[in-house]
């Protein structure tokens, strides 16, 4: 774990004790079917879990998450979904020792309002306690300069978490289509992982209204800006369908420690609140309609129009949720939100 | 002055190793292009300064990279560092450090930016009439260049590997101003071509480019889409010594769903430029099933007539599947040939076909006594009998700008 924020001896003890053995890209069997979460799931669980102090007591705003606290929040949040009662029962439901993991984080923000460091060295962990090796972990954005200006410290080879932007290793030359959506995508993605743990934040956005799990795959693809007309919709929805992204998504942890209800996507203080909170869920377009409402609530606090009356309404998440996608639910009645 | 090629044909300037596969494929219109190409392919350094080829490829470059980055010059600034690009019809409303629909124009802090100005991805040497353009300098061949980008996103691109990338994903070198000049010359090259993507999206650099090649008695020609907002068309294309427009379709539902774009603000443009009096030539890729009914070429012929006249050359052009379109066939020479009839039938003075190599429909004929004027073979004008722009047989004017 050397790769990331800072390094710790439980990471130092990760990294030496993970098998260094080389495993296959593709083929391995994942624990949930993709087809399956969109079509089958009676239910999708969104867990929202919160720690007041995970900042510690009496601590000034924008100061940094206490990792321990970070680590326990992410297991409580976790835990409750899956519903067991150990992080690691939890974790080995989701991956399988030997599956690469790639990590897709949300850097666009700056050290503002991106995925935080610390929440991916305390995924990094748990998931090597599952059995991932530390080489077959992918931290991974757009590019690594992004990452650096969030926080993350780029790495690539050697036996250790590895963390890169596409930058490196350059986008698939064949393009992926499904609907309106004909892209490259990236070699990270394709080549270097066969599970997807989306790892975005929850903001607000100019264009889509909010951007949190489902349009944080913009930052898979090398055309981003050809999707943004009439926001985002249906882009966002048929970019989410891609066999590329699909059958590897298995998690989503959105990292709701600092947040935004105005002015995304680009970092604004003043639009900007610690939340404290992870938002966790299997299912990208549930965790994106209870994500929404939160944003919607923090309007209204501050007095400003709903995103609806904005003209700016995250209208894709309903796409996303169609009987052509399926990608998940956003009906209220087949999502069940917990809040621990 | 009228200059035979004779075979000579096009050189390409290539990057060596890695590089030069973007340059190969960037332009797959057809195997007579490569097949006309002389091969003669130059090193980096001779598209850019030392110190830019200095820095090997691996992968993907900058974005923030100064030498490509300026100011944008149609662009309104709006509150909370918004801006409205005012550059194309769309008007791209766009937030701090977000990019335009075009991918090449980037919000920072408030400002926006291009980041392609001299940031050349492909640069060739083309016969004129690979543009196409029949009726301007035929027999020459142009310093033809393009950077990343593009403001619409068609479905059968052919170089959509450069025109919908964004300008770090894909190899470029730094060519200044005075430095593409400085091809143009060394390579007889009496225009310069701004090309292959959408030069609306690099308007900055084209403008200063032209002015460049005019100080050094070097003409400019572009070839666009034509989707673009009238201050910025009258500013760039207004330095153009001629301009080539691809019409795409004569619908608006074509252009929405096939183009990502509007009709409407096309013909505007054409409209804008018979008024400015820039020579411009027409090009409608005509895609089987999609825009090639009768009723829509007859509607486009005779709105070519009635508001840019019976002269203005209208090339029909052969589809080939690329891109997002590769379930339709190839167009058939013989809906090619329907649609130059119809638009014979309703009086336009030259219509041709393109992209069929060898169709008699590809020369210049006299509209009065029928006469052939110029013979072309693929991209090279093999015969030119226009005198003082004029028909040597009947004398009747042949509208154009035929001599240097």
């Amino acid at each position: 774990m050397n790769t990331l924020h800072s390094t710790s001896r439980r990471d130092f003890l990760r990294t030496t004790l993970a098998g260094a053995a080389l495993l296959p890209t593709r083929g391995a069997t994942g624990l949930i079917a993709a087809e399956e979460k969109g079509t089958l799931r009676a239910e999708s669980r969104v867990v929202i879990a919160r720690d007041a102090l995970l900042r510690g007591a009496g601590s000034a705003p924008g100061s940094s998450v206490d990792s321990r606290r970070m680590l326990a929040l992410l297991d409580r949040a976790v835990q409750a979904l899956f519903d067991r009662d150990r992080p690691l029962e939890a974790w080995r439901k989701l991956v399988r020792p030997g599956e690469r993991v790639g990590l897709k984080v949300n850097t666009l923000g700056g050290r503002g309002i991106s995925t935080n460091p610390q929440l991916v060295e305390a995924i990094c962990e748990r998931l090597q306690e599952a059995g991932i090796g530390a080489a077959d972990i992918v931290v991974w954005d757009r590019s690594s300069d992004e990452l650096e200006r969030a926080g993350f410290h780029v790495a690539m080879g050697g036996n250790r978490v590895q963390c890169f932007g596409t930058d490196q290793v350059d986008y698939e030359q064949e393009l992926a289509t499904y609907g309106s959506v004909g892209s490259r995508v990236s070699k990270i993605l394709t080549q270097r992982s066969n599970v997807l743990i989306n790892v975005p934040v929850l903001k607000d956005h100019d264009g889509a209204g909010v951007t949190i799990s489902l349009k944080n795959m913009y930052g898979v693809i090398h055309n981003p800006n050809k999707y943004h007309p009439n926001g985002c919709d249906p882009y966002i929805a048929d970019l989410n369908m891609l066999p590329e992204i699909r059958t590897r998504m298995r998690l989503t942890i959105c990292d709701a420690t600092t947040a935004m209800y105005e002015g995304g996507p680009a970092y604004k203080p003043e639009h900007s609140w610690q939340a404290n909170a992870l938002i966790v869920s299997e299912d990208p377009v549930a965790l994106d309609s209870t994500g929404w409402q939160i944003i919607e609530r923090k309007r209204a606090e501050h007095g400003l129009k709903t995103l609806e009356a904005d003209g700016r309404a995250p209208r894709y998440i309903a796409t996303a949720a169609d009987a052509q996608h399926l990608v998940g639910t956003n009906d209220p009645a087949r999502i069940k939100t917990i809040e621990i | 002055m009228y200059r035979e090629l004779n075979g000579q044909g096009a050189m390409s300037l290539g990057f060596p190793g890695e590089r030069s596969r973007s340059f190969c494929s960037f332009d797959r219109r057809s195997f007579l292009k490569c097949a006309l190409a002389s091969g003669a392919a130059l090193g980096m350094g001779e598209v850019a300064e030392p110190a830019a080829a200095a820095a090997a490829w691996t992968g993907q470059q900058s974005p923030d990279d100064a030498r490509f980055v300026a100011e944008a010059r149609f662009y309104e600034k709006l509150e909370n560092r918004k801006i409205k690009c005012k550059l194309c019809p769309r008007e791209c409303k766009v937030g701090d450090r977000e990019r335009g629909y075009c991918g090449v124009r980037e919000n920072r802090g408030g400002t926006y930016y291009t980041l392609v100005h001299s940031r050349v991805c492909a640069a060739h040497v083309d016969p004129i009439e690979k543009k196409p353009l029949f009726h301007y300098l035929p027999g020459t061949v142009a310093f033809s260049l393009a950077t990343a980008g593009c403001n619409v996103n068609c479905k059968f691109c052919q170089n959509w590997d450069i025109s919908q990338s964004r300008p770090e994903q894909i190899p470029a070198d730094y060519a200044p101003p005075q430095r593409v000049v400085e091809l143009a010359k060394q390579y007889d090259c009496p225009t310069i071509a701004y090309t292959y993507s959408e030069p609306v999206v690099f308007s900055e650099f084209l403008m200063d480019t032209a002015d460049a090649g005019h100080a050094a008695g070097i003409r400019s020609i572009v070839v666009s889409n034509g989707y673009i907002q009238e201050e910025p068309l009258k500013a760039a294309y207004g330095k153009m010594d001629a301009v080539k427009i691809d019409l795409k379709a004569f619908t608006e539902s074509y252009y929405q769903k096939v183009v990502n774009g509007e009709l409407k603000p096309v013909l505007d443009s054409l409209v804008r430029l018979k008024k400015m009096g820039k020579w411009t030539e027409i090009v409608y890729l005509t895609v089987p099933t999609l825009n090639d009914g009768e009723a829509e070429i007859r509607g486009l012929a005779q709105w070519v007539k009635a508001n840019l006249g019976a002269d203005v050359p209208l090339h029909f052009t052969q589809f080939h599947p690329e891109y997002l379109l590769k379930n339709l066939p190839i167009t058939p020479v013989e809906t090619l040939e329907r649609a130059k009839a119809i638009a014979d039938a309703e009086g336009l003075h030259y219509v041709y076909i393109g992209n069929v190599p060898g169709h008699p429909a590809q020369n210049t004929y006299c509209p009065q006594c029928k006469r052939l004027l110029v013979e072309r073979v693929g991209f090279t004008a093999s015969k030119m009998l226009i005198r003082n722009s004029c028909c040597p047989f009947c004398r009747h004017p042949i509208p154009g700008v035929w001599h240097a």
